[in-house]
């Protein structure tokens, strides 16, 4: 097999980012800290110039290249499009934060270029390796990232559990490729898919598919791999936490579906009691825990796994409707959680961080408006109507209704109940007590554009969500 | 007339005029109240067209509006009403109206925010008495929470966050169930349209869980004994405003609920399980009548007498079942009077325990006491309150003449067909009512003055004599002619009384 030219056209959204990274990490040399804003403008032209990319070159229909290792599919073009708004919205959060406190480096926006190539080669990917290698490039740039305030003690500890704990998880999903390639004989995903069906061990597979499905829960950050979420939330500078809770949950839907979905779909029976396993643990224990919490980026980051239980539960009907309901919950799920930790670094100025429950205390009498945009992202994480994370989670309960899981509904309904308890406890800090911070909240334009323009969507997409499930249900097959 | 998206208009105009008073307010040079009230005004005098443009001999859906809004689920919205729906309708945009005159001075803290809550609430309830699609149903029913929590947390009482959480959680618990069971049947219908859910076969086991889940949901908001504890801890916390919507109309969608859901998609499961729904509502006629007489805060007392006449609206609704087992099916009048008692006083109940709760609130606003025992003497410094709230008592209590006393007749009449105890039980409210009503108000109103703070106390002024006048007038004319009321249900309750009659096994 050989490569023909006409196959490069289809990276060109990759190239070019790469190239981009590349030549703003040299130029960045060159220029001096007052100058630095170009890297920061130049960072956010790319991710700009990459939608249109990718939305100019998008073709109807599958294609693969480079012998079947890239795969362009619809599915791939609409999750790229959400890791760039996200990454967009994420960078955009991040300068005066960075600003502030003397980290406006221009090696954020580097690795944050390249953490968003290795998203968009793990959304491309059809091959176990290029899977692994997308995986990678994500994830030791989010660990440099995370460590990114190297002065803060907090931040180099969560770095350094970040990475522990990552490394651990790629090896198992690497030792679990390893076996799948032993048992079917090839690590590319359609052939994968093919020879499961006649495989001479199902054993062998199936010993395989539990270490990729541990590899995978580490990297979502489902109970009872959940442990390194909470601290490296926390410990995580605001606009880095923003960047690893938002995107990389798209990402990693497209793992799953790439790994368990396209190339062990007839093994579903058995990855299907794995996940509902983990998703309800997930549900379960996030719900329960993040009560607890008194640090707002640590009971997102609770949040945040019960989010990721639901978004397995998707998978777990194990139709289309069901990959639809996911695909919709993680690419909604990213932009109410940028919305949220996009709030923290609002509220936030040098040497205040906002990140406790406690520094929104009557957020109401200070900025109304900062509130009425928090209160929507709370009651949409909480999946109240008319907010987007409604549908998100109807979407979800009816694929699984769907397949007769009646039961498993009624678990994840319960949940949420508990779960809406700490999201509404937020509204009930930032309405009904009495402000503890006097300062006044210093306004910048492109953050508050930022933020109300992110808020607003997601009480846009709930009073008319009907595209955006139209544009999941109709991308995957 | 009827080529205007006349229920769109009602819906969306307190939604729009309440954030054009949340963006006015938010200088503090605009005074919002004149624009609340206008926009309650119009959205009222909108509603009037509504009873002008009725049809009263049909029982299909008038004024129907149908857009495609979710195409990939099959999810439109559809909204219509038939004479169940319309006069709460009227109901939740003349309560609003007052609503926004009660909280004309009284409300200092943030009067935009206040305001404006209550008008997009106003919205959402029309939306949930009109919509025919049950996704769109359920939008609106739950993003009713939200106004609602603000409300009791903002503006209530010292315990107001325990109260108004506890609120939000019950009502949550109780709904997220009925999500599943409306997505259950989406799933055998094909579209969440409530009128193919009605002709939806489903077999008996279904019909029972479904059953169950509509009952958590619409128990929980009626609320019917045992989950009942959340009204008066809401009640008493909420600003006057809040508890009157509250009772007035929050109340009347579970009740509507049981109309619209539980009994023409689970007739089966209704009958089977008629004696649940019985007993609860006798346990909260007779127990809750015992637990209001001994309160001594007032507002907790209507709250407890809420629940006991929203337990005679369900009685109402249920007794069908145990006189169709009596006369073979071949009688329906009975049935039909049951459930025309039952709609009759919600609306009934929605006058009185606003009006009730409008007679606290202008206690409240004077001596910033609920306690009983902090009055006595009331008439002797304000006599034309006291007529009024003597008035509203009586009506509270079923008094001949008004509202109060017609529904609750028919309901007891109805119920006489059905089982002579549940007569007995029913009629017992006739005591209990007067008993705890009028002890209250003898208790408040009557005596001596009780002390220094009840002697300084002025009488109504005209906003308020305004406001509880209306509420008078519209209790009167209920009660002496409730005739046009009837004559605007009669055809859709009929029609959902032989509707229900058929299994659907």
């Amino acid at each position: 097999m050989s490569i023909e030219a006409s196959e490069f056209r289809l990276l060109i959204p990759e190239i070019f980012v790469l190239t981009m990274a590349c030549l703003i990490l040299i130029m960045d040399l060159f220029l001096d800290k007052r100058q630095r804003h170009i890297t920061y403008y130049l960072s956010q032209a790319t991710v700009l110039l990459t939608i249109v990319l990718t939305f100019v070159l998008k073709e109807p229909g599958v294609h693969l290249a480079f012998t079947g290792t890239y795969i362009a599919d619809p599915m791939s073009v609409v999750l790229k499009i959400a890791i760039y708004i996200i990454v967009f919205l994420a960078f955009l959060y991040s300068r005066y934060y960075l600003e502030l406190r003397g980290l406006f480096k221009g090696e954020y926006y580097v690795l944050g270029l390249f953490a968003m190539l290795g998203m968009m080669i793990m959304v491309s990917a059809h091959h176990m390796l290029t899977i692994y290698l997308g995986l990678e490039l994500l994830s030791l740039c989010l660990y440099a990232m995370v460590a990114f305030n190297r002065d803060a003690y907090s931040c180099s500890e969560a770095a350094m559990k970040y990475f522990v704990l990552g490394a651990l998880a790629s090896g198992m999903l690497l030792y679990g490729m390893s076996i799948i390639y032993g048992a079917t004989g090839s690590l590319d995903i359609s052939v994968i898919s093919l020879n499961t069906a006649t495989v001479e061990h199902p054993r062998v597979l199936t010993f395989g598919l539990v270490f990729l499905v541990v590899g995978l829960a580490f990297k979502l950050g489902a109970v009872p791999f959940h442990m390194w979420v909470p601290d490296v939330y926390q410990g995580a500078p605001t606009p880095v936490t923003l960047f690893i809770g938002s995107a990389p949950k798209i990402a990693a839907f497209a793992l799953v579906m790439r790994v368990l979905v396209e190339s062990m779909g007839n093994l579903i029976d058995q990855w299907q009691d794995m996940l509902t396993i983990i998703a309800v643990l997930s549900l379960a224990l996030g719900n329960v825990v993040a009560i607890a919490q008194t640090n707002l980026k640590r009971m997102l980051a609770y949040s945040t796994i019960s989010h990721v239980g639901f978004l397995l539960l998707g998978i777990i009907a194990g139709t289309s409707n069901g990959y639809a309901a996911s695909m919709f919950y993680s690419i909604t799920y990213a932009l109410m959680a940028a919305g949220a930790f996009g709030m923290i670094i609002v509220l936030s100025r040098a040497g205040f961080e906002a990140d406790k429950i406690d520094d929104f205390k009557g957020l109401n009498e200070r900025h109304p408006w900062y509130a009425f945009l928090m209160m929507i992202l709370m009651f949409s994480m909480a999946g109240v109507p008319p907010t987007v994370g409604f549908y998100a989670k109807l979407n979800v309960l009816q694929a699984i209704i769907e397949q007769d899981m009646i039961w498993l509904a009624g678990i994840t309904v319960f949940f949420s109940v508990i779960g809406a308890f700490y999201y509404i406890r937020m509204v009930k800090i930032m309405y009904f007590d009495d402000p503890v911070e006097t300062q006044p909240i210093a306004s910048r334009f492109d953050l508050d554009f930022g933020v109300t323009i992110n808020s607003l969507a997601v009480l846009f997409l709930g009073l008319f969500p009907g595209w955006l499930l139209a544009v999941c249900s109709t991308t995957l097959p | 007339m009827t080529e205007w998206p006349l229920l769109n208009l009602i819906i969306w105009t307190p939604i729009l005029g309440g954030f054009l008073v949340l963006f006015l307010s938010d200088n503090d040079r605009v005074n919002p109240r004149p624009v609340a009230l206008a926009v309650a005004m119009i959205t009222f005098l909108l509603s009037l067209l509504l009873y002008t443009g009725f049809d009263n001999s049909t029982a299909n859906m008038q004024f129907q509006e149908q857009y495609n809004w979710i195409p990939v689920f099959n999810i439109t919205y559809h909204l219509g009403i038939d004479g169940i729906s319309m006069p709460l309708i009227i109901l939740t945009t003349f309560t609003t109206v007052l609503v926004v005159l009660a909280g004309w001075e009284v409300i200092k803290k943030k009067p935009g925010q206040y305001l404006a809550s209550f008008l997009i609430m106003e919205g959402l309830m029309v939306g949930v008495f009109s919509a025919l699609d049950a996704m769109l149903f359920y939008v609106f029913w739950e993003g009713m929470l939200i106004p609602m929590f603000l409300i009791i947390g903002i503006w209530g009482g010292p315990n107001r966050v325990y109260a108004t959480i506890k609120f939000f959680l019950y009502t949550f618990l109780g709904s997220v169930f009925m999500l599943i069971a409306l997505i259950y049947m989406q799933t055998k219908a094909g579209s969440f349209e409530v009128l193919d859910f009605h002709l939806l076969k489903l077999n008996m086991k279904e019909q029972i869980l479904i059953f169950i889940a509509f009952l958590l949901a619409f128990a929980v908001k009626v609320p019917m004994w045992p989950v009942h504890t959340w009204l008066p801890d809401a009640h008493v916390e909420a600003p006057t405003g809040g508890s009157v919507i509250l009772a007035a109309i929050m109340l009347k969608i579970g009740g509507y609920g049981f109309l619209r859901f539980s009994l023409p998609i689970t007739p089966d499961a209704s009958r089977e399980l008629d004696w649940l729904i019985i007993f609860m509502s006798l346990v909260a006629v007779v127990y809750i009548g015992f637990v209001a007489l001994v309160q001594s805060d007032m507002k907790k007392l209507i709250a407890y007498s809420s629940i006991a006449h929203m337990g005679f609206v369900t009685l109402g609704f249920f007794l069908l079942f145990p006189i169709m087992e009596n006369t073979g099916g071949a009688d329906l009048s009975g049935a039909v009077m049951g459930m025309e008692g039952g709609m009759i006083q919600m609306i009934s109940h929605g006058f009185i325990s606003g009006a009730l709760f409008l007679c606290v609130g202008v206690l409240y606003d004077r001596m910033h006491s609920r306690e009983i025992g902090d009055y006595g003497g009331v008439v002797n410094t304000m006599p034309i309150f006291a007529a009024f709230m003597v008035f509203f008592a009586m009506a509270n209590s079923g008094l001949p003449g008004t509202s109060g006393f017609v529904g609750e007749f028919m309901i007891i009449l109805a119920s006489f067909k059905a089982n002579f105890w549940f007569a007995f039980l029913a009629a017992t409210t006739l005591i209990l009512g007067a008993a705890y009503s009028l002890w209250m108000v003898k208790r408040v109103v009557f005596g001596d003055i009780g002390n220094e703070e009840v002697a300084k106390l002025t009488d109504v002024t005209a906003r308020e004599k305004l406001i509880l006048g209306t509420l008078a007038v519209a209790v009167l004319a209920l009660g002496l002619w409730p005739a046009p009321l009837q004559e605007v249900m009669r055809a859709s309750v009929e029609n959902l009384v032989s509707f229900i009659s058929i299994s659907k096994l």
